[in-house]
C-alpha cells in the first residue's frame, strides 16, 4: 500500500513535469512535432494524446529493459540504442492501434504518428529516468507527467496559432516566424514556475 | 560482446513477435487497394463493365479476377490511371462492354410518360423521381448517364442528351496522355 510521502512524490513528480520541469518549454525537447503539429487544435489533441500513449509506455518499457536485461548483464551502454528499439516498437503498436480505432485521427495525425520515434523528449525521458534513478512507479508518472506536460502546451500553442493565423501579423513575422517569437514568449512564462518546487 | 549480441537479439526478437501478433490483432477492415480504385472509377453504377457497380468491379479488379479495360464511362484516362495505380500495361478499351462516348443525362419526355415507375426500379442511383401513375423526372445533377432507364420504358420516353458545357459544370480538362501514362519507377 502506497502511503502518503509517495503519495506527495508522485504529485510533486507530475507537478515538476508538467509545469516547472516542462520538457518542450523549459527542457527544449520534443519541438519538432511542437512546431510541426501545432497548426490545428484537434491535431494538436491528437498528437497529444497519441504522445502521452507513447511516452507512459514506452518510459515504463524502457524501464524493465534497464532494470531487467541490461542491469543483471552489464550491458548499461546498450542503453541508448535498446531505449530506440523500445520506443520505435510502442510507436508501431499505437500506430496499430489508432489506425484500427480512429482512421480519422491516423489520417489527422499523418506522417506525425511515426515520427513521434524521433521526438527527443520520448527518448529524453527514458534517460532521464535512468539518470535520476527512477523506480517503476516513478518512471511511469515521470513519463505521464512529461506527456501531459507536452499536450498541455500543444495545446496551448495550437489554440494561439489559430488566433495568429487571423492577427494582422507584420508581413515578415508571418506564420512560422511569429510561431517562434510566441514559442519563446510561452518558454519564459514557463520559467516562471522554476523554483516553485524542488525534487 | 556476445552477451550483448543475444540480449539484443532476443529483445528484437521478443519486439518482432508481439508486432507480429498486434498486427494481426489490430488488422484493419477493408481493402485500401479496393478503396483507391473505386476512387479512380467513375461511379455511374452503369454495369456496363458486367459487374452490378463500380465498386464490385474495383473488388474484381484488386482480385485480378477482371482486367482494367471494361469501364466505358470512365474510358481511357481511368484505363491510363488504373494501369499507374496498379503497374500493369494500360490495356485498349474492351470493345464488348461499349464505346466510350460523351457524357449524357437521361431526360424523360414528360408528356409521354405513363408513370409505370419502371425506369425508377432501373436507376442505380436513384435519380429518377415519380410514383405509379404519376409523371417521373429526373434529377439531372444524380444522373449518370448509364442508359440503364432506356430499355425498360415501355413508351420509348426516355432520352440521352449530351451534357452542354456550362459555367456550372465545366471542369479543367483531364490531363493528357503523357501526363497520365505510367512513369518510369
Amino acid at each position: 500500500m502506497t502511503n502518503i510521502n509517495d503519495m506527495t512524490e508522485f504529485a510533486l513528480i507530475l507537478l515538476s513535469t508538467i509545469l516547472v520541469n516542462n520538457f518542450v518549454l523549459v527542457k527544449f525537447l520534443g519541438l519538432c512535432p511542437f512546431m510541426g503539429v501545432s497548426r490545428k487544435l484537434e491535431t494538436a489533441m491528437g498528437m497529444g494524446m497519441a504522445t502521452a500513449f507513447v511516452l507512459t509506455l514506452s518510459s515504463v518499457c524502457s524501464y524493465l529493459v534497464n532494470e531487467y536485461l541490461l542491469a543483471p548483464f552489464g550491458l548499461e551502454y546498450l542503453r541508448t540504442i535498446m531505449f530506440i528499439l523500445v520506443i520505435a516498437v510502442v510507436v508501431q503498436f499505437t500506430e496499430m492501434v489508432v489506425h484500427k480505432t480512429s482512421p480519422v485521427l491516423y489520417n489527422v495525425l499523418g506522417i506525425f504518428l511515426p515520427l513521434i520515434t524521433t521526438n527527443c523528449a520520448v527518448l529524453g525521458v527514458a534517460l532521464l529516468n535512468v539518470q535520476e534513478q527512477h523506480g517503476f512507479l516513478q518512471s511511469a508518472f515521470y513519463g505521464f507527467g512529461a506527456s501531459v506536460g507536452f499536450s498541455l502546451v500543444l495545446v496551448l500553442f495550437a489554440a494561439m496559432r489559430e488566433r495568429l493565423e487571423v492577427a494582422d501579423v507584420p508581413v515578415a513575422f508571418k506564420g512560422n516566424a511569429i510561431a517562434l517569437i510566441t514559442a519563446g514568449i510561452m518558454s519564459l512564462a514557463f520559467m516562471g514556475f522554476a523554483g516553485l518546487i524542488k525534487l | 560482446m556476445t552477451t550483448a549480441l543475444i540480449v539484443l537479439a532476443a529483445l528484437a526478437g521478443i519486439f518482432g513477435l508481439i508486432l507480429g501478433y498486434s498486427a494481426i490483432r489490430f488488422k484493419v477492415e477493408g481493402d485500401p487497394i479496393v478503396d483507391q480504385i473505386d476512387a479512380l472509377l467513375p461511379q455511374t453504377q452503369c454495369g456496363q463493365c458486367t459487374y452490378p457497380g463500380c465498386r464490385p468491379y474495383a473488388t474484381a479488379i484488386a482480385n485480378g479476377e477482371a482486367p482494367i479495360n471494361q469501364c466505358p464511362p470512365g474510358g481511357e484516362t481511368t484505363i491510363l490511371q488504373l494501369a499507374d495505380l496498379l503497374g500493369v500495361e494500360p490495356l485498349e478499351l474492351n470493345p464488348e462492354n461499349g464505346a466510350e462516348s460523351v457524357v449524357t443525362v437521361a431526360v424523360i419526355d414528360e408528356e409521354n410518360c405513363i408513370g409505370c415507375t419502371l425506369c425508377i426500379q432501373a436507376c442505380p442511383v436513384d435519380a429518377i423521381i415519380g410514383a405509379a401513375k404519376q409523371m417521373h423526372t429526373v434529377i439531372t445533377a444524380e444522373c449518370t448517364g448509364c442508359d440503364l432507364c432506356l430499355p425498360p420504358c415501355p413508351v420509348d420516353c426516355i432520352d440521352m442528351v449530351p451534357v452542354k458545357s456550362e459555367t456550372s459544370n465545366w471542369k479543367w480538362p483531364l490531363p493528357d496522355r503523357v501526363d497520365a501514362a505510367p512513369r518510369a519507377k
